[in-house]
């Protein structure tokens, strides 16, 4: 269960938002929504622990973030904007680093049908550099296809970049990760179907 | 844990293999900057021989600065790098296991190639065997020092020169303690002392330099 108190957080001066709360527990969705530079990603950010909030705190089953560190990252599957790709490595050589990485050593099958269900197969050996920016994006995505023993997944602008076929397949990973009693947060300025019993929306606009 | 470990150097062993010319160029430089002090100063034995291991070790950090502004920018860049602090393994352990493979790639090409260069200097052969040890110990040292310089100056306009003027003069206590080996087995003492400061050295960044750079890394990621 993750649970933020009376989270605040600023850039400069500003603050982007402060007093905010919610508690996301297993099976739930939370969608942020806000205008750009609203502070969707510094609020992903501070839910990853990567960025240390002004004023209250996160907890994961009942403990801060910043005091489980590892124990909490274990449990995390973070899509960041940036897609976090060597362009130097190949696709499939990137996917099973992430996982690696996640603490996943998902044998090289699982990972070629992760990427193969993004419509990525045959360019499993392609440099990313040489990629679109879309299928740079799906390239960074195809982790979710192997993330399922990881219950909290929290993704920055998934969509971003991608085609629909794209958006219906990290749609429905979303919801079937919802389904088996997975967490996800997400930041879109698209409308999400993703089929969730519980979910929630938090607007970072200034009322 | 390990597994972790192990896929982070050979992340970055493959890293430096497709990009090997950036690493020719570190360990070219080394090559040609301690080739251009014999061609300078004259075929002067005695000379060439004292200023040896002086030559050596300095050009040996030059090519080490080169490397480190490479170490964690483009992971920065195109984050990468926050992959790294939410992984499963502690950043002060994969830290480690990225200074590892940066003295692989950087610091044990200058160690095996330094033999070959004392030739010119004409370096007697115990002291060539002084000066491989010493730099065995002490390029890991540069490797973990400069790390912390490279996590503090992530991000930052003119971070190269920033990191020089921030490493160097760290870099001071390795090399005279690294390039004293040499003068004290010529002068016809032991080399031990130097080469048991040198493990202290190595021994003590190895336990607190993982540690700084980890923190170093994560307040360059907020």
């Amino acid at each position: 269960m993750l649970e933020a108190r009376e989270l605040a957080a600023t850039r400069g001066d500003t603050t982007l938002f402060s007093n905010l709360g919610f508690t996301l527990a297993p099976g739930a969705l939370l969608r942020v929504t806000g205008a750009n530079g609203s502070g969707k990603t510094s609020l992903l950010r501070a839910l990853c622990g990567l960025l240390a909030p002004a004023a209250g705190e996160v907890r994961w089953n009942g403990e801060n973030i910043r005091a489980l560190r590892e124990e909490y990252w274990k449990h995390l599957a973070y899509v960041g904007h940036a897609d976090a790709l060597k362009g130097d490595l190949t696709v499939l050589e990137n996917l099973v680093f992430a996982c690696a990485l996640a603490g996943l050593d998902i044998p090289v099958t699982r990972a070629r049908a992760a990427l193969e269900s993004f419509g990525l197969s045959g360019r499993e050996q392609l440099p990313t550099r040489a990629l679109s920016q879309g299928q740079r994006r799906r390239a960074a995505l195809a982790r979710l296809a192997v993330s399922e023993a990881q219950p909290l997944w929290i993704l920055d602008e998934p969509f971003a970049a991608l085609d629909a076929q794209a958006v219906e397949r990290v749609q429905l990973l979303a919801g079937e990760h919802i389904a088996r009693g997975g967490m996800v947060v997400l930041t879109t300025h698209q409308e999400a179907r993703i089929k969730a019993p519980s979910a929630t929306d938090i607007s970072l606009d200034r009322r | 844990m390990t597994a972790i470990l192990r896929s982070v150097i050979r992340r970055d062993l493959l890293l430096a293999w497709r990009r090997r010319s950036d690493v020719a160029t570190a360990v070219l430089f080394f090559v040609i900057v301690t080739s251009l002090f014999p061609l300078g100063i004259g075929p002067e034995p005695n000379l060439l021989r004292e200023i040896a291991s002086g030559v050596i070790w300095v050009a040996a950090l030059l090519a080490c600065m080169l490397s480190l502004t490479r170490m964690f920018e483009s992971d920065h860049a195109d984050g990468a790098l926050d992959q790294m602090l939410v992984a499963a393994a502690p950043l002060g352990a994969i830290v480690i296991a990225r200074v590892f493979a940066h003295w692989l790639v950087s610091g044990l090409p200058l160690v095996v190639l330094s033999p070959l260069l004392a030739l010119q200097f004409d370096l007697p052969p115990e002291l060539v065997g002084v000066l491989v040890l010493s730099l065995l110990l002490g390029t890991p040292v540069l490797s973990l020092v400069g790390a912390i310089g490279a996590a503090l100056t992530l991000g930052l306009r003119g971070g190269g020169v920033l990191l020089a003027l921030l490493v160097l003069p760290l870099y001071v206590p390795v090399l005279i303690i690294g390039a004293g080996a040499l003068d004290a087995t010529a002068a016809g003492l032991s080399a031990l002392p130097h080469f048991l400061l040198l493990a202290a050295m190595l021994v003590l960044a190895g336990a607190f330099a993982p540690w700084a750079i980890a923190a170093a890394l994560r307040i360059s990621a907020e």
